[in-house]
């Protein structure tokens, strides 16, 4: 089921992927924080030992990642809408979040909705930064950590100055 | 040396990332990059010179300023962003697909 990732804006990315089980299951699998922890951690080697997420209006969220090297990097946020799928309607969820590298990157609010598709569910992400500037930020932001793995590896290269 | 790999050692510093996300905003003069960085301008200079030469950015000439933009083929490009974004998505997606294939939905109260 494949994942498509769109720039729809200067703004904004939307994101979606089908899923076989149903809305209320992919929504509990958003929401409940021992789900979550089983499935949100990015790449193979990666893991979130912490997870508070207090998932309703103005709740706030704690994520934490930490990989195999002993690095790491946290998001924290706050929800503004959670509604859980129901009677056939869609769910959604509003959250705004940023990333602590540890400077915080700009605001990214997201809107998640989980509607019936068939028997399964289509999930779709839209992502909105608040300014172009902000979205240009991230991007810089989010590849020059995403390389911290190589330069730790150049510096274990480095020979020793003795 | 390969242009990636003096990318990859001009990017492991801390300050020319940060003058890299500054030039992520809009392009600046060597005066404008020194200010929030306590920084002398020949320092500064020394960490565009290794910048440029790594092809992570670029330098015009405006009378006696050179001001200095994100190289378009930079590391700092969209398309590998989102490559990367995607990546860690799929992984993650595909570890919930088999979470959810696995629970019993019966069990859910």
């Amino acid at each position: 089921m494949p994942l498509t990732v769109e720039r729809t804006s200067p703004t904004t990315l939307r994101i979606t992927r089908r899923f076989k089980a149903s809305p209320e299951r992919v929504f509990a699998a958003h929401v409940e924080p021992a789900l979550i922890q089983r499935w949100c951690y990015g790449f193979e080697g990666w893991r979130m030992p912490v997870c508070i997420n207090d998932a309703r209006p103005g709740g706030e969220l704690r994520w934490e990642w930490a990989n195999d090297e002993g690095a790491g990097f946290h998001v924290t946020g706050t929800y503004e809408a959670v509604e859980p799928p129901r009677d056939g309607r869609p769910g959604r969820i509003v959250h705004v979040e940023r990333m602590h590298m540890p400077d915080p990157t700009p605001d990214n609010h997201i809107e998640t909705t989980f509607a019936p598709d068939g028997d399964g569910t289509l999930l779709t992400l839209v992502m909105r930064m608040d300014s172009p500037e902000a979205m240009e930020a991230m991007i810089a932001t989010g590849m020059t950590d995403g390389m911290e793995t190589t330069y730790a590896r150049i510096d274990e290269l480095e020979p020793a100055a003795a | 040396m390969p242009l990636i790999d003096s990318a990859l050692l001009a990017l492991a510093d801390p300050t020319r990332r940060a003058i890299l996300a500054r030039l992520a905003k809009g392009e600046a003069t060597v005066m404008e990059l020194a200010a929030p960085f306590d920084m002398s301008q020949p320092a500064v200079s020394h960490h565009l010179k290794v910048l440029e030469q790594a092809g992570l950015i670029t330098r015009g000439r405006r009378g006696t300023s050179r001001p200095c933009r994100l190289a378009p083929d930079g590391l700092a490009d969209v398309e590998s962003w989102l490559t990367g974004l995607r990546a860690a998505m799929e992984s993650n997606y595909d570890r919930l697909d088999a979470l959810l294939a696995e629970d019993d939905p019966q069990q859910e109260t």
